[in-house]
């Protein structure tokens, strides 16, 4: 039993880290056009100028 | 590498794309650059994003743009004073349509962060029940003693903050109507989130063996579930809403002495001269003191012909000009205009239609006291049971609480209301006001209104010319934009007849067109100024050939459609229109309408929806002009088409942005469709209820039982809901 005292701090931290991700995601709006970015991942040219 | 190294082999994108990234900033330094919005109605796949931003970006006035395919919306960094007309030119050059919008309306940003507020809260609490379940599980697997209490304490650690910070629009909501001594859905839900995490916190104190953590995280993150979707669809509606408001850009073209300058339209002042294009809208009340032209007055009276007016004419605000530019003195602006005082008559309306009882509210309102009933009636019971355990009935009474939660009823009306106005919104309906849908579905007749609605408002021309006379008609109307001109022009590239060459043509305002084609003098216009006699307003006069045009409204599609389905289904139809008897009829006639109606004035319509409504008709209207306003918001459910002026639009229930009129029919079947969606989710919670409340009651809830019965209820509702079509 002693693996817990590792293995609960490492799932909360990795369940943590999902958090953080998701948050910056929000803040960098990333979902204002997901139409419009499913189709831009297709595009042949480099996309050079992501969304401020 | 050295960032100055030539490049020579490109390795990677990104090494193609450096050198442009790098001009591009080089670029924006200079100058700070103004944003300009447009919106593009027909972008619609990669290739359009592609062509337009690398297209638009070559431009040397354009700093930065972005397409956003979502919104069909283009966000245009430019060099400051670059006019709006040279980026649209540019994007027309493409092939796309463009239409400026307004920033100052569509900056409306707060609905758009108060969905990312509750994004932020729903990821919070999707975390905290994920990691909360896990050590559950441990814990419902037979966990014990000091293993038990640490999992407890975990839970504890995570549920506590999160169910503070996650939770809180439900305390507030709570906490605004208990203020009021009022009950609604959020009450119950802050009971059993609080009572459930206190109660769990006690439980871990004393050693006990069940705790409720996950219970009270996942009431909070399905509710807040529901809570979402409601919000995203109201911001859609409500971004598609300003987005229509802002292409009206509201601007005047004052008269400085002899110069002319455009100013915001709140800048005019009672006395002011304006200029008024031909082709553009009348800004404010006003008169006119030099000219003489056509005004479209459709939009406020549903009269189809225009009106001739000259000096000293009054002119209202929203009125089209059509053929020669004239000068008007403002005499009332802003508020006065009588645009404004129609749609003063929309509030008035909005109250009352907020009285509406939606399915949800009459669910919550049984609902509500139940639950606080049987949660107390299950801690009195088992205090008397038990001869005073508090702890004990305590727990049985959070236990009733968390289950008869109304979680799947939370989530029972948002899910089924995101699918449906999904639907409608793809079919080009956008649904404004939160019970629309449930007030179409539960229509028993139609109202409609003829000029703007059922037809386009545009004349087409019925007289068939021979193809010279129409060659020679369609060279002289092509020089103006009134719309009968149009109808002519059009008439002549429909039966593919080339426009023949009418030389020194010029244009009497108000009256007609003069030229000359062959050495004879073609005359377009009224018959009384032509100097001749016809039976229709306007004739076609070459040399001494004198032919009489009739023109009729040209009919919307789908409108044909729409009245049929209406019919078969026994749904009566009744037109309305501010026009004259004849187009009225010839309009009815071809459509198949008996109950129609001429010549009304907006007071005798909202006379005549009113009396429906008193003989218990739940009547749908469907109108567009100004005339039509207090006839919108009177009626149990309104539509609008997208045509129409902006108070008409306010008005509305519900806006028809597709030009097809087939739509309606097909949104009422997706209303009801929705509305009986809504009622089974309903009878799952209630059967849900029925079977878990007395197991609760009895004391066998565990937070086990809680967690299973809970999800299982959200996932079915959530499912069903899919099922709407």
């Amino acid at each position: 039993m002693e693996v817990l005292v590792i293995l609960i701090p490492v799932s909360l931290c990795l369940g943590a880290l999902g958090l953080v991700g998701f948050f910056w995601t929000m803040k960098s709006r990333q979902y204002e056009d997901p139409e419009g970015d499913a189709v831009r991942i297709l595009r042949t040219d480099y996309d050079d100028s992501p969304a401020p | 590498m050295n960032i100055d190294q030539p490049a020579g082999v490109m390795a990677c994108p990104a090494c193609i794309a450096t050198p442009a990234a790098m001009s591009r900033a080089a670029k924006t330094v200079d100058a700070a650059s103004v944003e300009y919005q447009f919106s593009l109605p027909t972008v619609h796949c990669a290739a359009c994003i592609q062509t337009i931003e690398t297209q638009l970006s070559n431009l040397d006035y354009v700093d930065d743009v972005r397409v956003n395919l979502t919104r069909k919306r283009a966000t245009v960094h430019a060099r400051p004073q670059t006019p709006e007309q040279d980026i649209i030119s540019a994007i027309s050059a493409l092939g796309y349509e463009a239409v400026p919008l307004d920033s100052a309306t569509l900056s409306a940003g707060e609905t758009d962060r108060a969905a990312r507020d509750l994004a932020m809260r729903l990821g919070v609490a999707g975390f905290a029940m994920m990691n909360v379940m896990l050590l559950s599980v441990a814990v419902w697997s037979g966990a014990s003693d000091a293993t038990r209490d640490l999992f407890h304490w975990l839970s504890a650690l995570i549920t506590l903050p999160t169910v503070l910070f996650s939770a809180r629009p439900f305390y507030t909501s709570a906490w605004r109507v208990i203020r009021v001594g009022r009950l609604n859905m959020d009450v119950p839900i802050t009971l059993a989130i609080l009572l459930a995490s206190g109660m769990s916190l006690f439980e871990t104190i004393s050693h006990g063996d069940h705790a409720y953590f996950d219970a009270a995280l996942s009431l909070t993150f399905f509710l807040l579930a529901g809570r979402y979707l409601d919000q995203k669809m109201r911001s859609v509606a409500r971004s598609a809403a300003t987005e229509l408001a802002a292409m009206e850009v509201p601007t005047a073209l004052r008269m400085n002495g002899t110069d002319m300058e455009t100013v915001a339209i709140q800048d005019v002042v009672v006395g002011d001269v304006l200029m008024v294009q031909a082709g553009g809208k009348v800004p404010v009340d006003g008169r006119i003191i030099s000219g003489v032209t056509d005004m479209d007055r459709s939009f406020l009276t549903g009269e189809s012909d225009p009106v001739s007016v000259g000096i000293n004419s009054d002119v209202n605000a929203g009125e089209i000009n059509l053929s020669a530019p004239v000068q008007i003195q403002a005499t009332a602006v802003g508020e006065d205009t009588l645009l404004h005082s129609l749609a003063d008559l929309v509030s008035v309306a909005e109250s009352a239609k907020s009285r509406y009882n939606s399915l949800a509210d009459r669910a919550a309102r049984i609902y509500a006291p139940a639950v606080h009933l049987l949660a107390i009636a299950a801690f009195v019971l088992w205090m008397w049971l038990t001869a005073g355990d508090v702890r004990v009935a305590m727990n049985i009474a959070v236990a009733v609480l968390i289950i008869t939660c109304p979680c799947a009823l939370g989530l029972a009306v948002p899910a089924v209301s995101t699918v449906a106005s999904g639907r409608l919104f793809k079919s080009g309906i956008l649904v404004k006001h939160a019970t629309a849908l449930e007030r179409l579905a539960e229509i028993d007749a139609v109202v409609l209104d003829k000029t703007g609605t059922l037809t386009f408002g545009l004349p087409e021309l019925v007289t068939q010319l021979s193809d010279d006379d129409l060659a020679v008609a369609a060279g002289i109307a092509r020089q103006s934009a009134h719309p009968r001109s149009k109808a002519i022009v059009q008439a002549a590239s429909a039966r593919g007849v080339s426009a023949a060459t009418v030389a020194e043509i010029t244009e009497e305002p108000g009256m007609g067109l003069e030229g000359r084609h062959n050495g004879e003098t073609v005359r377009l216009g009224r018959a009384v100024w032509a100097g001749c006699v016809s039976s229709t307003m306007t004739v076609l006069q070459i040399g001494t050939n004198v032919h009489s045009l009739e023109f009729r409204d040209s009919l919307r599609d789908g409108a044909a459609d729409l009245i049929d389905a209406f019919k078969t289904r026994g749904i009566p139809v009744s037109l309305l229109s501010g026009d004259v008897k004849m187009a009225v009829d010839q309009v009815a006639d071809e459509l198949g309408i008996d109950n129609k109606f001429h010549e009304m004035l907006p007071q005798d319509k909202i006379e005549f929806l009113n009396q429906c409504t008193q003989s218990g008709q739940k009547v749908l209207m469907i109108g567009d002009g100004l005339n039509d306003v207090g006839a919108l918001s009177v009626a149990h459910v309104s539509i609008a088409p997208a045509s129409a002026l902006e108070a008409t639009r306010v008005a509305a229930d519900m806006v028809l942005v597709s030009p097809d009129l087939r739509n309606v029919f097909s949104a009422i079947g997706t209303a009801r469709s929705a509305r009986s969606r809504i009622l089974e989710n309903f009878s799952v919670a209630a059967v849900y209820n029925m079977i878990a409340v007395p197991i609760a009651f009895a004391g066998f809830a565990t937070p086990l039982a809680a967690a299973i019965a809970m999800s299982t209820s959200s996932i079915i509702v959530s499912l069903n809901a899919l099922r709407t079509r």
